[in-house]
Formats: structure tokens, C-alpha cells, sequence
């Protein structure tokens, strides 16, 4: 499936894209398989969303889909169908703190 | 003819300025990665045009970028920051035990003979080494899970390590400093380390003289004479003539000698600058006035430098990695400031010059000398 994903404007930068990027998931669509396809196919992004050896979400990136929070989420657990039907992006998004 | 270019890192982007060597007139360029911070940049000793970056992030985390051409064009190389094995703790401010989590890189340290060799000094200490231009790395966990470890504690900046100088004759001599821990060095190529803190004494720890736990703001060497190191620890300019061996203090006359920078002229290696700073609890110069003080005898004896400097109405600080010096005949003196400022001397300190001053926050300052 072919899943919509919109990155924060730093991300784009570093992934040298320009607005939404799509990228193809096999099997379930859950926030880990996403994520891990997402770094297979820009993998400046690697480390920049999940740490590099536990996969935890960094403390100030959020997840979103669907008007719902998502950052809490079980990594395992299945996005809504509206995102793996293409119908809504998932969107990483940089905490608002300042800066 | 030659050719200065000076590498800076900010709070919100990196910035290359370049000038003949009349030092006279100078062309900024950047912001690189702008909105991120770039605690440092660092040129190739063997290869000028590969410069390596540190591009960091609280939101989004560490990146190396490495330019082959210049600083024009930069790619983003590896950044998997891993500690060797199971971290243990260190102390956090409050004294518990903490533990050790990669944050970000504050010092690159390229190799003087193989473009391809860096070291590079994280927070929380660590010291991480690259041979394929930063595509990957590994850490020296010898220092890190030294018996002393668990007791290092992080200054107001964070338990970052700084410092790191290859001796020019030794390479498998280093020298490393964190704060606050201390200084260190290894004589087998970062496999072992010793604490070399001996002299130094520090009021904020409950063993004032004790083997580690000193907030160690910069360490500088000139290569001609390896065993002799500067330092401005939180308070105090020391010097070692022992390679770190054993320290002694040189505030000398210093209106006050609590500072971060610290550098040793490119052809006097008795010739030292610091930037003083009121104290601990205001991180800005004494009475407004914004003073370089040079030493001309290795410490003890220092004169005021204020030609082309704010004498009044100016509160700006001078971090740690922010001073730099080229080699033309003629020594230029370089410094960034907290206000935005980077001021250049191209007569070894007597006279300055702001070279830029509205940028960010100016986190680090390097310079290049282009034959």
C-alpha cells in the first residue's frame, strides 16, 4: 500500500523532499512498519524521528493522523484505515517548544 | 595568495566567511542548515575542502554533515551515536545516578593525516571515532567506563565532552575534557585513560582537589610544545609543562579569571589569549566592557586588548569552542560572541574588527589558512 506521510520542514530538508512524501508499506500498517519503510527510503532520516537502537519516539516529535494523537500509541498497533487507504496522511510533527 | 576561511557554528545555522589575507574584507555565506543547531565545524588538516559538521537537534537529533568543496555543498554522513555495551550512570546535578544517554556532538576532531579519521566528543562524555569520513562510528569506551565514570556529573551545559587534541608527535597521544569531570589523556590511542587533574582545585565539589569532578571549559596546546597544555577551567587559567601531569594556576593579574575560551598564538607558544567573564553566576564581561587578554609569557603576566571591542553597554559571552587563531606570518586572532558578533584581529590581538554582527548565537568558531 502506498501510505501518505507529511514531515516537518527540517526533515524535508534533510530528506531533500518538497511536501508530502509517499512511501509503500508491506503487510499490517502499523507506526513501526512505517516508520521502517520511511527510513528505507530517506535514510538521512534515520535517528532523526526514533532513537537508533530502542526505536523510542523522540521526546519532541509527535504523530498524528485522523484529528487524533497518535504518539502514544503501541508501535505495533495498527493506523487507522483512512491513513492505509490513502484517504489521510500520517504526520510527524515537530513539538511546539519554542525554537 | 592566500586565503582565510572561517567556519562557525550558531544556534540557528552554520556560516563560512572568507578573506584574503588581508583580512579586510569578508564574504558571509550561509545559513547551512539553518534553524539547526551547529555546535562545530572542523576542516581536514590534510585536505581543506572536507570539512566535517555537527548539525543537532533537541526535536530531531544528531547529524554529521561533511562537505568535500568547501563548505558549498555538504552531505549528511553517519550518525548512529551507539554506546559500546550497557552504559552505566553518572551523577546528575542532584548527585543520583543517571544513565548514559546520547545527546549530540560537540566537538569533531579530523585526523592531521588521513582525511577520513575523525574523533568526535559527545554528550553525555563520550569519545566516538570515524575512518570512513564520518559514515560510521565507534566508541572509545575506555574512557567512558573509566573507574571514575559513575561520579562524573554534567555542567550547566550538559556532561559534554569538549576538548579533544591529538598530540602532533604521538597520535596515539590524546587529550580530552569534560565538564565536569575533568581532563584526561590516553597514551595507547584512546584504549586506556588516566584522570590528569592534579592541581587543579575547584570550590563547587566537596573534595576541592580532588581526581575528577573539575568543570573544565577549554584546554588549548601549540603544536611545537606538546606537553604543555592551557586551560580555563570554570574559575582559573592553569598550565601543565608535563603533558597534563600536573597543573599550576597563571590568572595572574586577570580582572577576573572565570572564562571559557582559551588560545595559544599560531607562532608564539608562550602567547595566549582568554576572554574573561564576570563569574559563574553572570555570564557576561566585567563592567560591560568586552576585553581580550593576551599573555605573553605562558600566563601570570596579561594585558588588556580593547581596540575595535565595546567598552560599554556590552553583555555578550564567549563560549568555549568560539576563539580560534590562523597561521598566516601575521597571526589573526578570531572570537563569536553570544550577541551574534565575530570579531577578527589581524595583528595578533592588538586591534579588532566585527567581521559579522547580526548572526545567531555563535556556538563555535574555526579557522582555516589557505596557502
Amino acid at each position: 500500500m502506498s501510505v501518505r506521510v507529511v514531515l516537518p520542514a527540517h526533515l524535508r530538508t534533510l530528506a531533500r523532499v518538497d511536501g508530502e512524501v509517499t512511501v509503500d508499506v508491506d503487510g499490517t500498517l502499523t507506526q513501526r512498519a512505517l516508520l521502517d519503510a520511511l527510513e528505507q527510503r530517506f535514510p538521512a532520516l534515520r535517528g532523526a524521528i526514533r532513537d537508533y537502537a530502542t526505536h523510542k519516539r523522540r521526546a519532541y516529535v509527535r504523530f498524528f493522523a485522523c484529528e487524533r494523537d497518535l504518539s502514544h500509541d503501541l508501535p505495533d498497533a495498527p493506523l487507522p484505515d483512512a491513513v492505509r487507504e490513502g484517504q489521510e496522511p500520517f504526520l510527524i510533527v515537530g513539538a511546539i517548544a519554542g525554537g | 595568495m592566500s586565503k582565510v576561511r572561517i567556519l562557525a557554528g550558531t544556534r540557528k545555522g552554520a556560516f563560512i566567511l572568507t578573506s584574503d589575507g588581508k583580512r579586510k574584507d569578508w564574504k558571509v555565506s550561509g545559513p547551512f542548515f539553518g534553524g539547526w543547531e551547529i555546535y562545530h565545524l572542523k576542516g581536514s588538516p590534510v585536505d581543506p575542502d572536507r570539512i566535517y559538521a555537527s548539525q543537532t537537534s533537541a526535536w530531531f537529533g544528531q547529524q554529521i554533515q561533511r562537505s568535500d568543496d568547501g563548505g558549498e555543498t555538504w552531505t549528511p554522513v553517519g550518525n548512529e551515536f551507539v554506546y559500546d555495551g550497557v552504559p552505566g550512570t553518572h551523577q546528575w546535578y542532584d548527585g543520583t545516578a543517571r544513565p548514559w544517554e546520547f545527546k549530540r556532538v560537540w566537538h569533531l576532531e579530523p585526523s592531521a593525516t588521513d582525511r577520513d579519521a575523525l574523533y568526535a566528543g559527545a554528550e553525555d562524555a563520550a569519545l566516538f571515532t570515524s575512518n570512513d569520513g564520518g559514515a560510521s562510528w565507534k566508541e572509545l569506551s575506555g574512557l567512558r567506563e573509566h573507574t571514575t565514570g559513575s561520579s562524573w556529573q554534567p555542567g550547566a551545559g550538559g556532561l559534554c565532552l569538549h576538548t579533544i587534541i591529538v598530540d602532533p608527535n604521538d597520535p596515539k597521544r590524546i587529550f580530552i575534557a569534560i565538564s565536569a569531570a575533568g581532563a584526561f589523556r590516553t597514551d595507547d590511542g584512546g584504549k586506556t585513560w588516566k584522570p590528569i587533574n592534579r592541581g587543579l582545585r575547584s570550590q563547587y565539589i566537596p573534595d576541592p582537589d580532588a581526581e575528577v569532578g573539575h568543570c573544565i571549559h577549554h584546554v588549548a596546546m601549540h603544536p611545537s610544545k606538546p606537553r604543555t597544555l592551557f586551560m580555563q577551567k570554570h574559575w582559573d587559567v592553569m598550565r601543565s609543562d608535563d603533558a597534563g601531569d600536573s597543573w599550576r594556576e597563571v590568572s595572574g593579574n586577570l580582572p577576573t579569571d572565570f572564562g571559557f575560551v582559551i588560545d595559544v598564538h599560531a607562532h608564539e607558544p608562550e602567547t595566549i589569549y582568554v576572554v574573561p567573564i564576570k563569574s559563574d553566576s553572570e555570564h557576561f564581561p566585567l563592567d560591560g566592557k568586552l576585553r581580550v587578554y593576551r599573555s605573553r609569557s605562558g600566563g601570570e603576566e596579561w594585558e588588556a586588548l580593547k581596540k575595535g571591542l565595546p567598552q560599554r553597554n556590552c553583555y555578550v559571552n564567549v563560549l568555549r569552542d568560539a576563539m580560534a587563531v590562523d597561521r598566516l606570518d601575521k597571526c589573526g586572532i578570531y572570537f563569536g560572541t553570544t550577541g551574534g558578533q565575530i570579531y577578527a584581529s589581524a595583528d595578533g590581538g592588538d586591534s579588532w574588527d566585527a567581521i559579522a554582527r547580526d548572526l545567531p548565537a555563535v556556538l563555535s568558531v574555526e579557522v582555516q589558512t589557505l596557502r
